[in-house]
């Protein structure tokens, strides 16, 4: 195996290389290629999961562990899902691999001028001749991760998610060879988001195209990710660019790093912050104009996550972080105006005679 | 929805009290234009709104010649001409001074399927030939002016003069007088027949693509759709037009400063007429006068207020600004060029994102009738309302000056306290005095009864008018109540609120005139004439405001209005301008105060009060 291949750093990826680093790090190498603002990093590529999985047979047993398994038996998959995930963690990490991965996050700090540089590490799942399989809540993401030793275990915590129940149930149903589904890494620079958040190249409330639709909370963007708080919520028109409306909710509560502690915490939004909208205008309209950029590199709606770092000024703290395919509408036939065509007349006719609701 | 009583409807036309003092106010208007035992089961049954947009004050008994004419013309178009499927005309009534509408549906529903085939025929001739059916009517429109500057309000003469009786004439001033009142009052009519020639077919199209655009792109803003649709050229700014020429002209002739000096247009002109350059700059300005400041301050539907050309407050205060921003570097021309690409950008890419080929030719086809309509409903305006209403009003000031002169009245304008047959039948008194040598009962008669209409008008004025009558229907069919005066769910509602308390009030909402958000101190202008007292920067809030307004804008940073609906005149400039605008806040003006600092957010359309 060649060992180069562990580390593709995210200006190198692409969606040719989808095989080897997942769709989340292929579209972040698309993005940059795009010239979006992305927080730097690098994949660890699924050579280096499949390194790992025959350094010491593990695959192999593992691939009997779940042959034995009954799908219909819940407890016997969680029971099963436990031990392959604690083979998975007991065993060492090949010195190659655990080689490649130091220098990589060694060289990223060096990047960022920093020692102990905190990063997000997330996994980016791939399955071959399985083309947009959503795992969705069944990938791992471990923020302000700030050392090389700490990167190394986090990565194989991402690897062993691939055999939550649920993602072993999931592959079952879908009938999916557990074995041709790998798992690259990403290891990216934290964000030090002061706002982050969603945002929708369409509405997600009625699938309007000409729209973007972004939340917004205080913090980290996991806040919104995981729904603990109810977000600030933004409808902007993609054409015009315009905030048709805004709806500022109350944040309770943050996502933020504990530099002290080296973790990221929950905590209490000051009173006189709750209230107060998370994003200014020009945000707003920044945050717009990337997400149409995105679309328009993609031509298809587009689910993006991004933070506002606060370390930056305006525009340089407007970070992509994230994005993928819009899957609910995209999946659903194209929407239609008029039900019956006509001419310009019969439409003004049929509008006459509509009228307008007044009560 | 409450109102009254925590009721939905609004009071009845019967319930409401006479304002003390006003007993007998129903003499200022024909018989037919207020409400009566007559015809109280009809009446009763309506729901009336106040038009607020065209008449937010009592009107004047003369005035109600413009009302009076855009009652029969809009009707009779609905009704008699295109036959609008769902719809007949627009009725009305005044109450306490204040005129009341309301549309009236198509009595039986199964006479509907009939006339929409007469529609298609009918409109859709119109539609098909639009553009020559409308370069006929500018021809038409201008003729119509010049008919009524052509009209001659002779004196009367101590003796005819000799070659009435050399031509063997047979015919005398007294007569001439009265064919000139009879052409003056027809020539209005005609002119109104005109405005809504193409009006209501132009709004039902615009409707129509509105409709739409609301449908394929929900929560898109009205401003957004207005300018996919609007032209590029439009008439209603070419007097502002004239003024930034005036401007340029004003500094290439190196007389701008004085406009430094002051802005009283007397003494503007007397100024000027003192230098060799400045006297070049006055015929410039005369140059531009016929017809570009024949501009009514105000709605142009009542003798007042006067237009550019009558006062030249306006324009004068206007080109103070643009001298203003040119000296500080800044290009004041229009750029067509950019609105027309923005215009061409919009359109493409709503287009792009629908997702049928048939939903796309729907918007095409659909806007493309709006684009042919449109120059018709953007620049009618001018021709009747600013134009024509300039010269008419002072035609009627002709005869007034007249009846002044023998002695029917103290000055020119209480003339407007005679409703139109009334002062026919003054004139006849005069000419039967004049003819037979005897005494007209007129100075008697009617100087006693101005008195008393004024002060009857002074406490109508201080009255409010309930904003609506009656019950309100379900659903609205007539083009005009839903485009012009934005009647909707929520517009009715609001209305149905206890009146706001003022003092409590901190923030009022209305329609997003025009996008942007601003703060900035409040100037409250209740007339035209206090306009000259805006300073730079403020928000200018006042009861309404008209397109002759919207040249002093450029020294204000936003506009709130009581009055106004999505298509008014006012916030097609406001738009064009790119001045944030909230219009229709309905009490603006009684709720905040000049000095206080205000936050206005034109797309949202909100005004708030910052502590």
């Amino acid at each position: 195996m060649n060992t180069t291949l562990y580390i593709l750093w995210f200006t190198e990826c692409d969606r040719s290389q989808q095989n080897l680093v997942g769709g989340k790090c292929a579209n972040l190498g698309e993005m940059l290629q795009a010239n979006v603002r992305v927080p730097p990093g690098f994949a660890i590529t699924t050579h280096a999961y499949r390194h790992f999985m025959h350094e010491h047979r593990i695959g192999g047993e593992i691939t009997r562990m779940l042959a034995s398994l009954d799908s219909d038996d819940i407890d016997q998959a969680e029971e099963t899902s436990r031990a392959i995930r604690e083979l998975m963690e007991a065993t060492p990490m090949p010195a190659a691999i655990a080689d490649a991965i130091c220098f990589a996050y060694q060289e990223l700090c060096a990047e960022c001028h920093a020692t102990d540089l905190p990063v997000a590490v997330r996994s980016s799942a791939t399955a071959e001749d399985l083309p947009g399989a959503s795992f969705a809540g069944q990938q791992e993401t471990i923020l302000w991760v700030r050392s090389a030793e700490s990167v190394l275990r986090n990565t194989v915590l991402c690897w062993s998610s691939l055999f939550t129940a649920r993602a072993i149930a999931y592959r079952q149903a879908m009938g999916f060879p557990h074995e041709k589904v790998h798992m690259s890494v990403g290891v990216q620079k934290m964000a030090n988001s002061r706002a982050a958040g969603v945002m929708f190249t369409l509405n997600p409330i009625n699938g309007d195209r000409s729209k973007i639709a972004i939340d917004s909370s205080w913090g980290l963007g996991e806040s919104v990710v995981s729904g603990v708080v109810t977000p600030d919520n933004y409808l902007v028109d993609k054409v015009t660019e315009g905030i048709l409306q805004r709806k500022i909710s109350p944040k309770l509560i943050a996502h933020v790093p504990n530099h002290a502690a080296g973790r990221v915490e929950i905590a209490d939004v000051p009173a006189e912050r709750q209230n107060i909208a998370s994003l200014s205008d020009d945000e707003i309209l920044n945050l717009t104009i990337l997400a149409k950029c995105i679309e328009g590199y993609y031509h298809v709606p587009m689910d993006i996550e991004w933070g506002i770092d606060g370390d930056l000024e305006f525009p340089e703290n407007v970070m992509l972080l994230q994005c993928r395919p819009e899957t609910v509408w995209s999946s659903k036939p194209p929407m239609r105006v008029i039900q019956q065509s006509g001419t310009a007349l019969d439409f003004v006719v049929a509008n006459m005679l509509k009228g307008v609701r007044v009560r | 929805m409450s109102g009254e009583n925590g009721s939905n409807r609004f009071p009845s036309p019967f319930n409401v009290p006479t304002p003390e003092g006003c007993e007998g106010w129903q003499d200022l208007y024909p018989y037919y234009y207020v409400f009566s035992e007559d015809r109280r089961e009809f009446e009763d049954n309506r729901f009336w709104f106040q038009d607020a947009m065209h008449h937010p004050e009592p009107i004047y008994p003369f005035d109600t010649i413009t009302c009076e004419s855009w009652w029969v013309a809009l009707g009779e178009m609905n009704t008699r001409v295109f036959i609008v499927p769902p719809a007949l005309g627009i009725d009305h009534r005044v109450l306490n001074g204040y005129l009341y509408i309301s549309a009236l549906p198509v009595p039986n529903p199964d006479d509907i399927p009939v006339r929409v085939g007469h529609f298609m025929e009918r409109a859709g001739y119109y539609y098909q030939h639009w553009d020559e059916l409308y370069a006929q009517w500018q021809a038409k429109a201008e003729e119509a002016i010049n008919e009524l500057k052509a009209v001659r309000v002779p004196d009367l003469p101590e003796m005819e003069p000799i070659n009435v009786v050399v031509e063997g004439r047979g015919l005398t001033s007294a007569y001439d007088l009265i064919v000139a009142y009879n052409r003056a009052v027809e020539n209005m009519h005609k002119m109104w027949h005109l405005h809504f020639e193409f009006l209501n077919l132009g709004y039902a199209a615009y409707l129509t693509f509105y409709g739409f655009c609301k449908q394929a792109f929900p929560g898109i803003s009205d401003q957004t759709i207005a300018k996919l649709v609007s032209g590029i050229d439009v008439i209603l700014f070419r007097p502002d037009e004239e003024l930034k020429r005036l401007a340029h002209k004003a500094i290439e002739l190196g007389v701008a400063d004085v406009f430094k000096q002051t802005v009283n247009p007397n003494e503007v002109v007397a100024t000027m007429s003192a230098s060799d350059a400045g006297g070049v700059w006055l015929q410039e300005m005369e140059k531009s006068k016929d017809p570009w400041f024949y501009f009514s301050t105000g709605t142009g539907f009542y003798h007042l207020p006067r237009s550019w050309v009558d006062d030249l407050t306006v324009p004068t205060i206007a080109i103070r600004g643009y001298v203003e921003k040119i000296q500080a570097g800044q290009d004041i021309t229009r750029p067509m060029v950019a609105i027309q690409q923005e215009r061409d950008r919009l359109a493409a890419e709503y287009e792009a994102l629908l997702q049928t080929d048939e939903d796309k030719k729907a918007f095409r086809e659909q806007l493309g009738l709006a684009r042919t309509v449109f120059p018709y409903v953007e620049n009618h305006n001018f021709y009747v309302e600013h134009w024509h209403h300039t010269v008419f009003w002072n035609k009627m000031r002709e005869f007034g000056k007249l009846l002044t002169k023998h002695g029917f009245f103290d000055e020119v304008d209480d003339m407007f306290y005679l409703h139109r047959y009334e002062v026919q039948s003054a004139l006849y008194d005069l000419i039967g005095a004049w003819g037979s040598g005897g005494e007209p009962r007129g100075p008697k008669y009617w100087k006693p009864r101005v008195a008393k209409r004024k002060e009857i008008f002074k406490k109508l004025k201080a009255w409010s008018p309930p904003p609506g009558l009656g019950e309100p229907p379900d659903v609205v069919t007539e083009p005009f109540t839903i485009m012009l005066w934005g009647i909707t769910t929520e517009s009715i509602q609001n209305w149905l609120k206890p009146s706001a308390n003022a003092a409590d009030t901190k923030e009022l909402s209305g329609f997003a005139g025009s996008p942007g958000k601003v703060e900035g101190v409040a100037r409250i202008i209740g007339s035209v004439e206090d306009l000259a007292l805006v300073e730079p920067g403020e928000i200018l809030v006042c009861p309404i405001t008209t397109p002759s307004w919207a040249p002093v804008f450029t020294r204000i940073q936003a506009v709130v209005t009581d009055i106004g609906g999505m298509m008014s005149h006012a916030a097609i400039v406001c738009r064009e301008y790119g001045l944030p605008a909230v219009v229709g806040t309905g009490f603006g003006t009684k709720v905040f105060k000049t000095g206080q600092r205000l936050r206005v957010d034109g797309t949202a359309g909100t005004v708030q009060i910052v502590e």
